[in-house]
Formats: structure tokens, C-alpha cells, sequence
């Protein structure tokens, strides 16, 4: 396969406390492949050294036959790559609509535009005026989706778009990645509820402290190896 | 009383001008800037020595000003402060602390403790005559127009401009900022330039109105501050509302007598503490 | 209660102090000895100087202790600095009271005074708090400037020690600032090793975590503010026992956290020999440089510029780190016994 972005032994420390030990990873273009583990296992420490936000050693990470490792956030969104993170993170100060402009700020060419996304996300048109952080979660969910969209990216990192969503809602979150992928996007999928990962990637790598535990096609596990592979046993 | 109303307006216009750079630092980056006054006196003398070296008009050294202080702030920020920005408010402030400190020193050496004035002749004196009783003197009307300007114009260029989106986002969370391609410490500099503008207005305008010495420089602080909070931090129209209501205690307390003028305003600054701690027009936030 | 882990597991044991600060003790000790001694051999100037010294060494310790260990910058101290010493000049001029038992009372009455204060001073944290309580201290300045009993503007003498012959006089105040400055390092250093000083530091490092752990978060701060205030009133009454004229100017002025700070960041905030060294290097640049005035002043500022940037622990705290040095320790090591 090409390998758009990959990893090599990727380490990662938050001050003293080493949150990943090795990390090998491969990505190919217009994959969707899901990370899951149980809470602390270091999915979201390593999107966090993908997009730059943690430091990782300059060549542990490749993204397009280049090393990306440690470079600052802003460089690697420029280069195409955006992170939806943890937690939405959306701007207090702003409205919906400007935290899709900033999101735009890198200006990279591509189909997704402001008219795009309020077609895939009507609602987010309806409140585009409003402080983005009034709106309920699920609603935020797609504001911040939308935000990484807008930097037009070639690699979509998502973290736990599901976080504290009611299933229902979940459900129309995923329902909008064919029109994402559709374009040709690769998505990266950093998912708590096991099942919709399985169902919604092609490949599936399990973290569990730190490490891989599990990795493979999505349908070629069964539920109790992917337990083990989950917590460690 | 109607007299004293109006003077306190016309106070208030200064302190907003004085306050304005300080919220909009503190409002980007969390910085408190205790070398806010010392850098308006730092002006005022520029444009002192500027027109003495050149012997030119005060006009073109108070504008000539500006462009100095925007690039100075600039600097400053980011080389200097961007180094003392983070969770303890230390480092900033002793920074700070230590730049009042150099630049009424500096000043004293330059310019010895003598008040200097910008002498603007007729000007400074001038007045409008409004009604039978009411004479306003022209310059703090000029003083007030510019601060109701540059509130207007600050508050125009948060909520409007792709730089403001860029001001609210990395005062925000800063980390979210530069995974949209922000570069912090640029974002910040241009705060502090912009600050910097504000800060060079009112000084040439202070040298304008009154003498300045070099140790003016903590008093004005004390004013800018005591307007940010009266009137609630995030909000720079708030900021305004704070300097005029700091301005008529003042001048309701310079009526009384006038040894407890400016005892009065730190009095009602202290009131509004304790009664009401987030100001009286404070912008909540999402 | 923090030998329980040596009691039930005698496989380690919790130490506290090392050789060096063993020696560096009985040095001090020794030292204070010697220095008690000073009024039989020494000049008269050098007791006024090391008065001087103990005030600013004081005054800086106590400012340590709030900004370093209470997480509260402050540049308002003055507001109880000067409290104190015209505590003690009012105590001493129209109670009759003698001045040098009025100083422990203009301390007392700073910190009672601290308390209402501190009431407006926390509704505001960080930078703003710390502009807060110069505001504070201001409205104390102005406020004893127009009481015209204690000469308003202009100030006025201690008259309370007329009486007294001038070298017994200069003799019990070197001593008071002598007793002064080891209390207040013996004050701070009993109270860091403690179980307090423990929350403390907690609180320091994490006000939300401390919170959760059960810590009082708001009752400590209040605490260690008082004990700063105290320590500031102590200060200031002793000053002005040794200068024995008052102004509000200079009872209240803004340079005496300047110069704290100076010292501690100089020394190391939060490391108890930080305003020692601080203190010290002050001093002795205060002797031999402050004729050139201005240029003093602009260079001591640059120096706490360059410091704060480069050297964020201070001159001590990078001995600290990069030599292990201590003289004062308050950690406490878990050390593996060979049992």
C-alpha cells in the first residue's frame, strides 16, 4: 500500500510519565481506520503527536515521505493534516460560523467551504451567528468536525467524536462520513464504543498502555479477542 | 454640579484612553502590564525630545509617535514578554515591575525630575462655550472624542476582523489556535503593538493637557487599572464605562476637597470589589 | 505522623536534613552568637546598617513566603509596612507604651488589620491581585497623610525614645532586629516543615487538586497572608524604631516591594535562603553602587529583568539545581534503609 502517514516506534512523555512506548502505525490513502482502547491506554496522546500538539522525535513520524515529528501544529495543518480534538475545543468567544473561519485560516485549496458544510450540517447554519459553545453537544460535535474541514485536509484525525453523545446523536455524526470520505479523505477514528469502530473502518488497531495490542481488518476479530486485546489479558 | 459631571466626562475620556492598552493585553494574553503608566510617560517625553531635536510641530511628533510605539510594542511583546507568559503571573510582573523602573530612571537622566510639557500654545487653553454657565476647553474634548474613537474602533476590530477572530481565539485556548496555523507569539506581538498605539495617544495627549515628570508613570497605572475593573474585563466599551465612572468619583471627590480627590475614586474602585467583583458591565464568555 | 511509613515499614526511612545543613546550623548558630556581641566591639554604624539589612531581609522573607509558598504576588505589602510602624509610633507617642515592646504590637496590629483587607484583595488573583493590593496600600498611604495627629504629609518623630542615652538605644534596637530576623527565619522555617507548610506547597502546586484532597484552600491563604502581614508590620515597626521619623512616602512606599522583589527573584522565590542571598547581594550592591543613583536603580532593574528571563529560579535556585545546595531543607526524602 502507499503509506500516506506513518509511524515508527513512536514514544511519547507528558513530563516524567511516558504515556507511549513504540507505536508502529501505517495509514493509506482513503482508508478509515479506528483506534480504540480502554480510557489512558494513549489514543488521543498519539493523535496529539500526529497533529503537533505533543512533542515526538522528528523522524517517528512520516506524513507524505516527509518527517513531521515535533513540528509545530500550525505546520502540519498546512501540510494537510487536522485533528478534531478531544472534547470539541471549540472557541467560547466566537460563533459557530467564525470557528469555521478559523479553521479556514491556512486557506488550503479543496472542496470544503462554508456553503459545503452548511449543506451536510443545515443546523449549523440555522445558528451560524450564535456563541458556538451555546449550541447542545452534538450540534458542537459538528461544529468542530467542520472546523478541521475547512483546512481542506488530506488526513482527518478524529478524537472521540462520540463523547458524551447520546447514541441517537452519534448516530448522525457518522451518518455524515460518507460525504467526507467520499471525497477521497483518509480519516483516522479514535473511538470509545467498540462496535460503530468496527463498523465504520476497514482497519482497527487496538492501544492498551501505551502499545499496540491488536491490529488487523475490522471484520476479522471477534468480540472476545478484541476484549483481550482491550484490556490486556 | 452639572460642571463637575462634565469634567468628570472629560477625565474619564483621558482614563479610558490610559486603560484601553491595558485591557487589551490583559484581555489577549492574561499579561498585566504594570509598566502601563511608566510606557504613556515614555511617549509623552518621546514627542517632548522629538520636537526639541527637530524643533518641529507638536502635531507631526505626536503622529510620528505612533508608528515608533506600534513597532516597539511589537518588539517588546515578542522578544521580551512572550518569554513571561504561562500560568504564574510572576514573571510578567516582575518584568514589568523591572521595565517602570529602567524607564523612570532613564527618563530622570534624559530629562531630570523638571515637568516638561508639549506646548501646543492657544490650544491647550481654548474653549466652547455650551449655555450660559458651561465653558468646555477644547483639548478634553478632543481627549474624549479620540477615546470614544479608538473604544469604537477596538470594539469594531474584535468582533469584525479576521485579526480580532485571531485575538478572541488564542485569548481563548491558546493550544486550538495554533492547530488552525495561528502562530501565538505573532498573534500576541500585534496585541501588544496595537496596545503600544493606544498607550503613545494618550501620552501625547496627557503632554498635551499637563506636565509630565518622570515618575508620573505608577498613578497613571493605578487610574487604567481601577477603570479596567470598575468597569468589568472583557469588554472594552465596559473599559470605557469604568474610566468615566472613575473620573466623576474623583471629580465629585476633588468638590468635597481637594485632598481626597483621588482617595475617593481607590474608595469607590474598592466599593465595586467588594460588591460587585466582575465590574459593572462585564462580557460573560459562551 | 511523618514517621508512620518508617514505623510500619522499616525498609525506608523519611530524612529530612543532611550534613551540610547540619553544619550550616550550628554555623548559624554560632554566627548569631558572634553578631550579638557586635555592640561591644563594633562601630554604631554598623548596627544602624545591619537594622537596615534585617528590615529589608524581613520584610523580603515575609513576601517570599506569600508569593512562593502562598502563590500570592503581591506588590501592596507596604500597606502593612507601614501599618505597623505607625502602630508602634502611635502606641509610643500618645500611649505611653514602650516603643521597643510597640514593634511586636504594630506587627500584631498589622495582621489583624490584614484580615478585613484581605477580604477586598481576594476578589482578585494574579497580575490583577497583585496591582490590587498596591491600590490597597495606597489608600492606606493617603489615608495617613491626612490624619494631621501623626503630621499628615510630612510625618513626624518618634519622640517616645527622647529620653534614652544614644548608644543604649542604637544597642537594643540592633538587637530587637537581630531577635527579629532569626524569629521570622525560625517563624517560616518551622512553619514550611510542617504539616501546614506541606498544604501549602499542595496548594501551590495545584489549588484545584489541594482542593480535592480536602485541604482548606481558602483558610490556608488567609493564613499565610496573615502571617506576611505580620511579618511586614514587624518590619516596618522596627525601621522606623531605628530611623525614628515617619512619613506616609515613606512608611508606605511602593519601592519596599520592589526592592522584595528584587531580592527574592535575585535569590530564588520559594526557596527559603532565596531572600538570604537575595538579601545579601542587595545589600552589597546597595554599599558600593547606589551613589550613582539613577543608573543603580535602571541597572538593579535590568539585573531582575535579565534573571526573571534567563534564570527562572533565581541565582540560588540555579545553584540549587544544578549544584544540590541547601541549607534550609524542607523536603522530605524517602530514603531506601539498608535494613
Amino acid at each position: 500500500m502507499t503509506r500516506l502517514l506513518a509511524t515508527r516506534g513512536l514514544q511519547a512523555f507528558y513530563g516524567d510519565a511516558q504515556a507511549l512506548f513504540g507505536i508502529d502505525f501505517e495509514l493509506a490513502k482513503g482508508e478509515l481506520v479506528a483506534i480504540i482502547g480502554s480510557n489512558g491506554a494513549g489514543k488521543s496522546t498519539f493523535l496529539k503527536c500526529l497533529s503537533g500538539l505533543v512533542r515526538a522525535p522528528r523522524t517517528a513520524i512520516e506524513f507524505k515521505g516527509e518527517a513531521i515529528g515535533g513540528m509545530p501544529a500550525g505546520e502540519i495543518v498546512r501540510r494537510g493534516l487536522a485533528l478534531v480534538p478531544e472534547g470539541r475545543r471549540l472557541f467560547p468567544s466566537l460563533s459557530v460560523e467564525e470557528n469555521l473561519l478559523m479553521g479556514g485560516l491556512t486557506q488550503r485549496p479543496g472542496p470544503w467551504n462554508l456553503q459545503r458544510l452548511y449543506a451536510l450540517f443545515p443546523i449549523l447554519a440555522e445558528k451560524r451567528q450564535l456563541p458556538a459553545t451555546s449550541l447542545s453537544g452534538g450540534q458542537q460535535q459538528m461544529v468542530a468536525l467542520g472546523r478541521a474541514l475547512m483546512s481542506n485536509p488530506e488526513v482527518l484525525l478524529c478524537d472521540e467524536l462520540s463523547l458524551g453523545l447520546a447514541p441517537i446523536v452519534i448516530r448522525e455524526i457518522y451518518a455524515a462520513m460518507p460525504a467526507i470520505t467520499g471525497e477521497g479523505m483518509t480519516v483516522v477514528i479514535v473511538e470509545q464504543d467498540v462496535t460503530m469502530a468496527q463498523r465504520v473502518s476497514q482497519r482497527i488497531y487496538c492501544l492498551q498502555e501505551g502499545r499496540v495490542s491488536l491490529q488487523g481488518r475490522s471484520d476479522a476479530f471477534t468480540r472476545e479477542q478484541i476484549s483481550q486485546a482491550y484490556f490486556g489479558l | 454640579m452639572i460642571e463637575t459631571f462634565v469634567q468628570g466626562l472629560l477625565l474619564g475620556g483621558l482614563y479610558t484612553l490610559f486603560a484601553l492598552g491595558q485591557s487589551l493585553m490583559f484581555g489577549v494574553m492574561r499579561l498585566t502590564n504594570t509598566a502601563q503608566g511608566d510606557f504613556i510617560i515614555l511617549a509623552a517625553f518621546t514627542a517632548i525630545g522629538g520636537i526639541a531635536l527637530t524643533g518641529g510641530a507638536p502635531g507631526l511628533a505626536a503622529l510620528a509617535v505612533l508608528p515608533l510605539a506600534f513597532g516597539f510594542g511589537y518588539a517588546l511583546q515578542r522578544y521580551v514578554l512572550n518569554g513571561t507568559l504561562g500560568k504564574d503571573p510572576l514573571p510578567s510582573l516582575v518584568v514589568t515591575f523591572g521595565l517602570s523602573i529602567v524607564i523612570q530612571n532613564l527618563l530622570l537622566e534624559m530629562f531630570s525630575a523638571d515637568p516638561r510639557a508639549i506646548e501646543i500654545g492657544g490650544l491647550a487653553t481654548q474653549g466652547v462655550q455650551v449655555g450660559d454657565a458651561l465653558s468646555l476647553g477644547v483639548l478634553p474634548l478632543v481627549v474624549l472624542a479620540t477615546a470614544v474613537a479608538a473604544t469604537a474602533a477596538l470594539q469594531w476590530l474584535f468582533a469584525h476582523t479576521a485579526l480580532g477572530r485571531s485575538f478572541r481565539a488564542v485569548s481563548d485556548d491558546r493550544e486550538i489556535a495554533e492547530l488552525m496555523g495561528l502562530d501565538a507569539r505573532k498573534v500576541y506581538a500585534l496585541a501588544t503593538a496595537i496596545a503600544f498605539v493606544l498607550i503613545a495617544i494618550a501620552g501625547v495627549l496627557q503632554g498635551m493637557r499637563t506636565t509630565v515628570s518622570p515618575s508620573d508613570g505608577p498613578l497613571l497605572l493605578l487610574f487604567a487599572f481601577e477603570a479596567v475593573i470598575i468597569g468589568g474585563m472583557g469588554s472594552f466599551w465596559g473599559t470605557l464605562a469604568g474610566a468615566m465612572i472613575l473620573g466623576l468619583t474623583q471629580q465629585i471627590g476633588f468638590r468635597l476637597d481637594p485632598g481626597w480627590g483621588i482617595w475617593f475614586g481607590h474608595i469607590v474602585f474598592l466599593a465595586v470589589l467588594v460588591l460587585r467583583p466582575q465590574g459593572l458591565f462585564p462580557k460573560t464568555k459562551g | 505522623m511523618g514517621n508512620d511509613i518508617a514505623m510500619t515499614n522499616p525498609a525506608f526511612d523519611v530524612a529530612r536534613g543532611n550534613r551540610a545543613s547540619h553544619a550550616a546550623l550550628a554555623i548559624g548558630a554560632a554566627l548569631v552568637l558572634l553578631a550579638a556581641s557586635l555592640p561591644w566591639w563594633g562601630e554604631s554604624s554598623w548596627m544602624r546598617e545591619f537594622v537596615e539589612i534585617a528590615c529589608y531581609f524581613i520584610f523580603a522573607m515575609m513576601w517570599n513566603l506569600l508569593a512562593g509558598y502562598g502563590g500570592m504576588v503581591s506588590i501592596g505589602q507596604q500597606a502593612f509596612f507601614g501599618f505597623g510602624g505607625y502602630v508602634m509610633l502611635m502606641l509610643g507617642n500618645f500611649a505611653g507604651v514602650n516603643p521597643f515592646v510597640a514593634i511586636p504590637l504594630g506587627a500584631l496590629a498589622a495582621a489583624l488589620v490584614a484580615v478585613p483587607v484581605s477580604f477586598v484583595a481576594f476578589r482578585l488573583s494574579g497580575g490583577y491581585f497583585a496591582i490590587g493590593t498596591w491600590v490597597i496600600a495606597e489608600v492606606f498611604r493617603l489615608s495617613f497623610a491626612n490624619v494631621s495627629a501623626v503630621g499628615g504629609g510630612s510625618g513626624t518623630t518618634l519622640t517616645a525614645l527622647r529620653g534614652i542615652e544614644k548608644a543604649t538605644r542604637e544597642s537594643v534596637t540592633y538587637w530587637m532586629a537581630l531577635a527579629c530576623a532569626v524569629a521570622a527565619i525560625a517563624l517560616v522555617y518551622l512553619f514550611l516543615r510542617s504539616k501546614r507548610g506541606l498544604a501549602l506547597l499542595a496548594i501551590r502546586d495545584n489549588e484545584v487538586a489541594a482542593e480535592s484532597q480536602g485541604v482548606p484552600v481558602q483558610r490556608m491563604k488567609l493564613a499565610v497572608y496573615v502571617v506576611a502581614a505580620f511579618g511586614a508590620g514587624l518590619a516596618g515597626a522596627l525601621y522606623f524604631v531605628g530611623n525614628l521619623r515617619i512619613s506616609p512616602d515613606a512608611a508606605f512606599s511602593v519601592n519596599w516591594s520592589a526592592f522584595a522583589i528584587f531580592m527574592v527573584v535575585i535569590g530564588g522565590i520559594g526557596r527559603i535562603e532565596g531572600p538570604l542571598v537575595g538579601a545579601l547581594i542587595f545589600w552589597a550592591l546597595n554599599k558600593f553602587l547606589s551613589d550613582y543613583g539613577t543608573w543603580y536603580l535602571l541597572g538593579l532593574g535590568l539585573l531582575a529583568i535579565v534573571v526573571t528571563l534567563f534564570f527562572k529560579q533565581g541565582l540560588w535556585g540555579y545553584a540549587q539545581q544544578r549544584w544540590g545546595w541547601s541549607l534550609f531543607p524542607t523536603q522530605r526524602k524517602l530514603i531506601q534503609s539498608d535494613a
